[in-house]
């Protein structure tokens, strides 16, 4: 806990505490008796006893009534700075001392997440042994993996799961890894980092980057120029050891297949130049460590049937 | 005061002579031992003692359509009242009881004085029970005296350690049944029976009960005197027409004892015999005949106590009656009295009061067991989708606060060719809520690029006329 940089301030906190704890208290016993003047001859009990005022006298002539207050009330007093001492040494409070506790704000959230793990773990275990597909069927893992999507995945996937620019929609049956459960799961727990190198200076010029966009835009069927295209089929060398000789894309790399009309960034003539020219770079975090497998398991069936049907597949079954 | 006496008292000062002597700031609690009483005003206070006792022990075990009648979820933040569910967001409620508390403890300042802290307030209740059980074990208020200055024996012992085993048994009774109105009391009764209660729940059981058996048991008085603070401000709502208990001096003074039948002009004294009975009732140590004083709780058992001794010397009663300040000094009847209970000060009160009153069983009654929440998603913008239709999505978080299911129709409105991409109908569990993405649609060229305002509506399709409306904003990129 190095919050100062000299160790003097350390000393300076607690010595300012502890006087001023010990200072209240100090208060408070020499303000719980007072010696007041009273007039008659009798003994000093009696003339305490028959005292109307305190004794404190201010503004000339204004007196204060002698009405005690309950002794009981001075012990909570007494009882704060015990509380307050005893407080200081099991918690962090004088300066550097971590107290006998060792509390830290951290290690108490820690704490708590361990608390819920062991509550709700339960729960995901439960389904952690089932079959990705048996777990798409059950509708309570689908009420709670539809909830795990839209805390965790909804923020770049979208609420409808349909994705985003340069972010898969996971609605549809065209994916970049494989759409099995199994590996949708993979890449969940474990992230994906699809990147696509930057092909300008490999071609050369702006003109045959043109020339692979156009072919690429061949394969899908959508509108090109055709010329252009031909000349782009020979340079095409260049990406086929990732997108494949027929542009089908790999998916053991992620490589994407370019014969769909499915675009990541863009389809158009002009999107599809840029990522040629720059290349592109996707990022999907891995949750493993975060959500942990059985939550996981959870998410990856409920992704699983947002693009298949679930009850259809397990009666084929 | 005459003028030797006045010489008497001069010669005293002047032979006087100062003295020190130290005055102490805190006193150690002089013990109260108030005598029983019966009467008229202690009958209304055990029937008090009865009605509030019987709701708070009784109405936790009573059910409603398979679960608990009243019961405050706090971990699924969700307060059941009878037939009504409260959700977080009817927060507002729960500020409007409030009010309705304090106007209603307002009116019944202004006209009656300390009527609830005399009748109703728990700790009256609960120091009644205590001291009725006191009076069962240690005898009445002259054995208990004795008991205290007794040395100690294994009689003292046993009546003390029995005393305290009874408190004991009631404040864990409290206490457990406190904690059953916020976690369902038959699992606790048997979770307390089988002794696996969670620490929570032991915590709170015997926090309350501690709570029940110190300030019932021991604090007592000085809960009323140094720790509450209504009975502190109580007196800026006091007037006066406010009926307080008062001892109507003018016919007691000069106090003494004299005989029965004895005619008040021939005995010389007033009605007030000083037989100390008032002071002996006093659940807080007072002397009434000294006038109004911040300790008392308006309890009466000071009338009920020399009601039934002038009964007994022959006089009429209410030396120490009902009265408030205006009469006593301008000796009003009660019909006088009766006719300043209608002035201004409670005519207001009563009227907000009757308001807030009306506002907050209306909105109750008018209140829609239905809410809708419309976030858009921030991740997008507007996409254009096939057949140029420009998209947008949302996440509908719709929440059913009644306890059946219902069927309901999620309709757009608000731009021309507005359409809903994803399924309208939707069901929704009775009390619990449903996060639904939601895909809207509108032609490309239909609205203006920029924000658009639109609104969902959610349907009842169960044959009730509720529909809910919520606004929301379409974006059309540029």
């Amino acid at each position: 806990m190095a919050d100062f940089t000299n160790g003097f301030w350390n000393i300076y906190i607690s010595v300012l505490t502890l006087v001023g704890m010990l200072g209240c208290g100090i208060l408070l016993w020499s303000q719980s008796k007072q010696k007041v003047l009273v007039e008659g001859d009798q003994s000093t009990e009696e003339a305490a006893a028959k005292a109307l005022t305190t004794g404190h006298v201010w503004d000339e002539d204004l007196t204060e009534l002698n009405t005690p207050m309950p002794r009981w009330w001075m012990g909570l007093f007494y009882l704060t700075i015990v509380f307050g001492l005893v407080y200081l040494v099991l918690y962090p409070g004088l300066g550097s001392y971590a107290g006998k506790l060792n509390w830290q704000s951290s290690t108490s959230y820690q704490e708590e997440l361990k608390k819920a793990d062991a509550e709700y773990g339960p729960l995901f275990d439960k389904y952690l042994h089932q079959d990705l597909k048996a777990v798409a069927v059950d509708p309570q893992a689908h009420a709670i993996g539809e909830r795990l999507f839209l805390t965790y995945c909804s923020q770049c996937h979208g609420s409808d799961a349909r994705g985003n620019k340069g972010i898969p929609n996971l609605t549809d049956h065209d994916w970049l890894y494989g759409g099995a459960p199994e590996i949708i799961k993979t890449t969940i727990l474990y992230g994906r980092h699809g990147q696509m190198p930057s092909m300008g200076p490999a071609l050369g010029s702006d003109q045959a980057v043109n020339d692979v966009a156009n072919y690429v835009l061949s394969l899908s069927g959508s509108t090109h120029d055709p010329i252009r295209a031909v000349f782009g089929k020979t340079k095409f060398g260049n990406c086929a050891p990732c997108h494949g000789a027929d542009g089908k894309g790999n998916q053991t790399i992620g490589a994407p297949n370019l014969t769909d009309k499915t675009w990541l960034w863009g389809g158009s003539i002009e999107t599809i130049k840029t990522t040629i020219d720059k290349g592109r770079n996707n990022q999907m975090p891995a949750f493993k460590d975060f959500l942990g497998e059985a939550k996981v398991h959870v998410l990856a069936a409920y992704v699983w049937s947002l693009s298949n049907d679930p009850q259809v597949d397990s009666a084929a079954k | 005061m005459g003028g030797a006496e006045h010489n008497k008292t001069a010669a005293a000062v002047r032979e006087a002579r100062p003295q020190i002597a130290v005055v102490k700031m805190y006193k150690a609690r002089e013990e109260i031992y108030p005598r029983e009483i019966s009467g008229r005003f202690a009958t209304l206070r055990w029937v008090c003692v009865w009605l509030t006792q019987l709701v708070f022990y009784g109405l936790p075990w009573l059910s409603w359509n398979g679960r608990q009648m009243v019961l405050f979820d706090l971990a699924a933040r969700k307060f059941y009242i009878f037939g009504l569910v409260l959700w977080p967001q009817d927060f507002i409620y729960l500020a409007a009881l409030l009010i309705i508390c304090a106007y209603s403890l307002f009116l019944f300042t202004a006209v009656a004085g300390r009527v609830w802290c005399g009748y109703a307030c728990p700790q009256t209740v609960y120091t009644e029970i205590f001291m009725w059980l006191e009076r069962r074990i240690e005898g009445a208020r002259s054995a208990r005296m004795r008991l205290a200055r007794q040395s100690w024996s294994v009689e003292k012992i046993t009546r003390k350690s029995g005393k305290h085993l009874a408190w004991a048994a009631v404040a864990l009774w409290t206490g457990l049944t406190f904690v059953g109105y916020f976690t369902p009391i038959h699992t606790l009764m048997h979770e307390a029976v089988m002794l696996a209660l969670g620490p929570w729940e032991w915590f709170w059981i015997v926090f309350y009960a501690f709570a029940t058996y110190g300030n019932a048991g021991w604090m007592r008085e000085q809960v009323c005197k140094y720790m509450c603070p209504y009975a502190r401000f109580q007196s800026a709502m006091f007037d006066q027409d406010t009926l307080i208990v008062t001892y109507d001096s003018a016919r007691g003074e000069p106090r003494g004892a004299y005989a029965k039948l004895e005619a008040a002009a021939s005995r010389g004294l007033g009605d007030c015999i000083d037989c100390s009975m008032c002071v002996q009732v006093c659940p807080t140590g007072i002397d009434i005949r000294r006038g109004l004083q911040y300790e008392c709780i308006g309890c009466a058992a000071c009338i009920d106590a020399c009601d039934s001794v002038m009964d007994k010397v022959g006089q009429p009663r209410g030396l120490i009656r009902y009265s408030t300040d205006h009469a006593m000094h301008e000796a009003w009847s009660m019909d006088r009295i009766r006719a300043r209970i209608l002035r201004p000060r409670v005519l207001i009160y009563t009227g907000i009061l009757l308001l807030i009153v009306t506002a907050f069983f209306t909105s109750l009654a008018l209140r829609t067991p239905l809410k809708l929440d419309v976030i858009r998603d921030r991740g997008s913008m507007g996409r254009e989708v096939e057949d140029g239709m420009i998209e947008n999505v949302y996440r509908l978080q719709i929440m059913n606060t009644a306890e059946t299911s219902r069927h309901l129709r999620i309709v757009v409105r608000g731009l021309d060719g507005i359409t809903l991409a994803t399924a309208s109908a939707v069901d929704v569990d009775g009390t619990s809520s449903r996060a639904l993405p939601a895909r809207v649609r509108v032609p490309g060229g239909k609205a203006k690029p920029g924000s658009n305002r639109i609104s969902f509506e959610l349907q009842s399709q169960d044959g009730d006329r509720l529909d809910v409306r919520e606004k929301a904003v379409f974006i059309v990129p540029h």
